[in-house]
């Protein structure tokens, strides 16, 4: 099962300290964990959503920090991409996976995958049983359609203003958490009804 | 990408003045209160969404917002669906609110609406409440219940038996596994949407139902699987789908072992699955026109005999083979060849959880193993693939005495070598070695001769792996290859320059024009170096613990020190020496922990040029020398003349000063006989003298050209050495003192060439002082700069006369209450 799917910054943000990153769309998925944990249990649903959202920023600086190592040790120059070359950004991207050790911040062990599409970074926070290689499948198609459907590419902020349309996406093509195997077949008609939702 | 405007509106979220609030509030309300709720109400709803999850601090909505905002979650349009499920889940429920999870029409609810539910779950009775009516609404007939919500029972259930399996009852167990049967085996075998076969000028009533295809355009022969297609899709097809996506969680979680309900005998399961019975059960939507049947189903044992438990487990390993056979078809487009891919994994994955519940499987499993791993082995890019296999020869190879050296070749051979650089295949392949650390320590054996290849994982992309090395280095430490485990760690920048440089050179022509000057790339092509390089990159230990030419290594690579890879695997090298020295020492014979001290002295100049590298590496092994002579204060002994031979070189004290004092302290520290009875006088003597003659002459020239002063530490070290070396052989106590005399009168005179820092100077000759006046009683000087071991290592609780009161202490604290 997948916990959470995030989009946030890999960039240096300057109303942010270094290595912070900046959230611009998280979802977790399922119950919150914390009501199984004789830690957290008492805790009332305002200080659980604080700690939920503590969670996903530590995710988020993790990841900031392992693409930026990567960036720095391939020594690749970025290719800025502009809207209507999404599949080039998608091909440009660069990707990985960083062992969320348990208690760190989840209580299990987690596998964290990333993709960089330049300044932002698309993670996908799965269980590490998990069947990686169709994580990583979906993770490249969730960030396919969002790049596409939130123009992400230009300088607009749809992504905060339209969110509504990742939850969309989310609830077809991972629901609840869920990786699909699906074909093509399967993918088309998914997505014709997500493109359905996105035109009106 | 991430634009200032972004950045803007974020900001202004968090920072919303009270007032502005309220007054979107009251609009919003407004806005919700009219008949048509257009475009304008959903850009309100998002825009209140930005503002409540913008911070990390819950807001909390006017109750008359929030029950509009609530009454949208069964909305007809999805819009409103979505927005209200995202708006309620970023703020708190009403009181008195809180989610009912015991209302009746939960099967009515629509997918983003169980979100917020699932969301706002307090306890696990909610959680089992609301699967109580999940599964009621499965129970009732379909045609009652609209067709997304059934296709969504399936995740939200799997999402709650992830963190709590004790939700479902074994009641809910049963129903779900007979259904899971159902869809999985006996989906529908034609293409749904309507999809004919007719042409144009066909009518309706010539519409032949279409069969689904597969995915290289044959015809299906078999039942329905997630790797067929056709134009549309029934109810069950998605079925099959959403069901076979969570059986392996399903199986791991409610058919391990370990919830084992009665184990039933294994020989009466071998008989059961191997007969080769075919009964077609009335009341199973079974192939009752099975026209074709694949070998697959040919085999199958009878359906009718088993719980459903085990019937699920039977059809879930029909279901994986069907898979691997279709796996092996050229499909037309690149994104069914990977979730090919990904259905190997899956179904092997199952296969082992299946077989892992009853072993009689592993005898009708492993043939179609068997034929994989060799269809795939010898493709590189189904390496991730592999892994899953690796993990079933482990798991089952014994059981069904199979061979599997050939695995291991390619787990600890190849894939290293050749695939250091993929990312994810480097951690699964990682994780795969902490999970069966134990078995595979047991029964590969060279896994642990195999860390040269499996260090370049780490070489490659140290900040990664560094963590799964930090798991796995204590397992890779042996007392056979120790030593060549340390050179090999000591060496790892040397090992990510040269992955570097092999990487470029199968990149780029080999007749590139030396653009940018380096000579890296010709030093790796020049025959003559081959021979240093090839060593690097070995696959395994065992023949031999370095090279002679280290140095010549290094001077080849020196340009490469500034590369961001060498850099940050420079930056893990300490931190996995400490582990490996943290390991080597619980065990160790004396002779391994000699030889490494030799090895230490060695290295501590035969490094890298990275900056601050050396520095840190003499720091990790100052430490632990110390560790080591502490535990086994006669190694001193035994290694005195390799010890003395480095303390007495001046130019160490320049060159590896961090190390160099260490030494001279360890020397002063343990060479007495109280340490070790073969300490001799003469022994003493000619450390005595040694270290003199390097004292005086630091302290009476300049510093040779191009090396600073020597640190104060070292001046002091050799100082306090030689008067403990002095208390133990009263011989040499008149020289030191003379020694020490002299020094306080020549620096009387003012500043020294060997000392530029006033302060330090004046703390050298307080030092000298206190020495000397120690030395003037030597037998006081004995036991204060030799004590007797009762003293430094007190056992205060054995002593008879301070045992009482420290007893008594315990028992008084053990026996009140705090």
């Amino acid at each position: 099962m997948v916990r959470c799917f995030l989009i946030h910054t890999v960039c240096s943000v300057s109303a942010l300290g270094a290595g912070e990153s900046r959230l611009l769309y998280s979802r977790l998925f399922g119950p919150d964990e914390g009501i199984f944990s004789d830690r957290e249990r008492g805790l009332n649903p305002e200080e659980r959503r604080l700690v939920q959202k503590e969670r996903i920023a530590v995710v988020a600086r993790q990841v900031r920090s392992a693409v930026s190592l990567s960036r720095e040790a391939s020594a690749r120059v970025l290719v800025e991409t502009v809207p209507g070359e999404e599949a080039l950004a998608l091909q440009e991207a660069d990707s990985g996976v960083v062992r969320l050790r348990a208690g760190d911040p989840f209580s299990e062990e987690m596998s964290a995958l990333w993709l960089g599409v330049q300044s932002l970074g698309f993670t996908l926070v799965c269980e590490p049983h998990e069947n990686l290689l169709l994580a990583e499948g979906t993770l490249r198609n969730l960030t396919r359609h969002c790049l596409e459907h939130l123009h992400m590419l230009g300088q607009g902020s749809e992504v905060l203003l339209r969110s509504n349309r990742v939850d969309a996406l989310l609830s077809r093509l991972l629901p609840h958490g869920q990786l699909l195997f699906l074909n093509h077949r399967f993918a088309q008609a998914l997505e014709k009804e997500v493109a359905a939702y996105m035109a009106k | 990408m991430y634009s200032h405007g972004a950045e803007s509106l974020i900001k202004q979220a968090r920072e919303i003045q009270e007032s502005e609030l309220q007054k979107f509030y009251s609009r919003l309300v407004k806005l919700l209160q009219g008949k048509e709720l257009g475009h304008e109400t959903i850009d309100s709803l998002q825009r209140l969404h930005l503002i409540l999850s913008a911070t990390k601090y819950t807001r909390t909505l006017p109750p008359e917002l929030q029950k509009k905002v609530q009454s949208l979650l069964s909305s007809p349009k999805e819009h409103f669906q979505v927005l209200s499920s995202a708006v309620l889940r970023e703020t708190l429920p009403l009181s008195g609110q809180e989610g009912n999870y015991n209302q009746e029409n939960i099967s009515q609810l629509n997918s983003h609406a169980a979100v917020l539910l699932l969301s706002q779950a307090g306890s696990r009775a909610d959680l089992s409440s609301l699967c109580a009516q999940l599964l009621r609404s499965l129970e009732s007939r379909q045609s009652e219940v609209p067709a997304h919500s059934l296709t969504h029972t399936l995740p939200i259930l799997n999402t709650i038996l992830t963190l709590s399996p004790e939700c479902l009852t074994d009641d809910h167990v049963t129903l779900l596994n007979k259904k899971l049967v159902d869809w999985l085996r006996y989906a529908s075998i034609t293409q749904g949407g309507g999809a004919s076969s007719g042409g144009f000028f066909t009518g309706p009533r010539s519409r032949q139902p279409v069969p689904t295809a597969e995915l290289d355009g044959a015809v299906s022969g078999d039942f329905f699987t997630v790797l067929c297609v056709g134009q549309g899709f029934t109810e069950d097809q998605w079925m099959n789908v959403y069901s076979f996506s969570m059986l392996r969680h399903w199986l791991l979680t409610y058919h391990s072992v370990l919830s084992g309900n009665g184990t039933a005998d294994t020989a009466n399961r071998l008989q059961l699955s191997l007969s080769l019975s075919h009964s077609f059960s009335n009341d199973d939507r079974s192939e009752v026109d099975g026209s074709v049947v694949s070998i697959v189903s040919a085999t199958s044992s009878s359906g009718r005999l088993l719980p459903p438990k085990e019937r699920l487990r039977e059809k879930s390993f029909q279901y994986c083979l069907r898979l691997i056979e279709q796996s092996d078809r050229k499909a037309h487009r690149k994104t069914d060849t990977d979730l090919q891919k990904a259905c190997l994994v899956e179904a092997v994955c199952i296969l082992d959880c299946v077989c892992e519940e009853d072993a009689s499987l592993v005898f009708r499993a492993f043939p179609c193993i068997k034929a994989l791993f060799g269809r795939l082995s010898s493709d590189l890019s189904f390496a991730r693939v592999l892994l899953p296999i690796a993990q079933f020869y482990l798991n089952h190879g014994e059981m069904a005495a199979v061979d599997c050296e050939s695995v291991w070749k390619l787990v600890f051979g190849r894939f290293p070598a050749e695939l250091f650089n993929d990312h994810f295949l480097a951690h699964e392949l990682l994780r795969f070695l902490r999970l069966n650390l134990k078995s595979l320590q047991h029964r590969v054996p060279q896994y642990t001769r195999s860390f040269p290849n499996l260090l370049k994982f780490l070489a490659w992309d140290s900040p990664a792996v560094v963590d799964d090395f930090v798991d796995l280095l204590p397992s890779l430490v042996t007392a056979g290859t120790a030593v060549e485990l340390l050179h090999t760690l000591l060496d790892l920048p040397c090992l990510s320059a040269t992955l570097v440089l092999q990487v470029r050179s199968t990149c780029l022509p080999i007749s590139e024009p030396g653009g940018r000057g380096l000579q890296s790339p010709d030093a790796y092509r020049n025959p003559s170096f081959r021979g240093l390089f090839l060593f690097l990159l070995r696959g395994d230990a065992g023949s031999g613990d370095t090279i002679d030419r280290l140095s010549t290594l290094h001077e080849l690579l020196a340009e490469t020190a500034d590369w961001p890879r060498v850099v940050q695997c420079a930056q893990t090298v300490p931190l996995l020496l400490h582990i490996f020295f943290n390991t080597v020492i619980t065990g160790a014979d004396e002779k391994l922990l000699s030889h490494l001290i030799l090895v230490m002295l060695e290295r501590s100049s035969l490094l890298l040029n990275i900056p601050e590298y050396n520095k840190e590496i003499q720091r990790v092994f100052s430490s632990h020398l110390l560790r080591f002579c502490k535990l086994h204060p006669s190694l001193v002994v035994d290694q005195s003349h390799e010890l003395l031979e480095f303390a007495g070189a001046t130019a160490n004290v320049y060159s590896k000063e961090g190390i160099y004092t260490h030494v001279v302290w360890v020397l002063g520290e343990y060479l007495s006989v109280s340490c070790d009875s073969r300490c001799s006088v003469r022994l003493i003597t000619s450390c005595f003298e040694a270290l003199e003659a390097v004292l005086f002459e630091i302290t009476s020239s300049v510093p040779p050209p191009g090396a600073d002063c020597p640190a104060p530490r070292v001046v002091t070290t050799l100082m306090s050495a030689l008067a403990k070396l002095a208390s133990r052989s009263h011989d040499l106590i008149p020289r030191v003192s003379l020694f020490l005399s002299k020094l306080r009168t020549l620096t009387r005179g003012g500043s020294v060439a060997w000392c530029s820092d006033e302060e330090d100077l004046v703390a050298i000759v307080t030092r000298g002082e206190e020495l000397w006046s120690l030395l003037k009683a030597p037998g006081v000087a004995q036991s204060v700069l030799t004590p007797p071991p009762h003293v430094t290592t007190p056992q205060w609780h054995r002593d008879t006369n301070v045992a009482m009161p420290l007893r008594l202490r315990a028992l008084t604290s053990l026996t009140h209450s705090q």
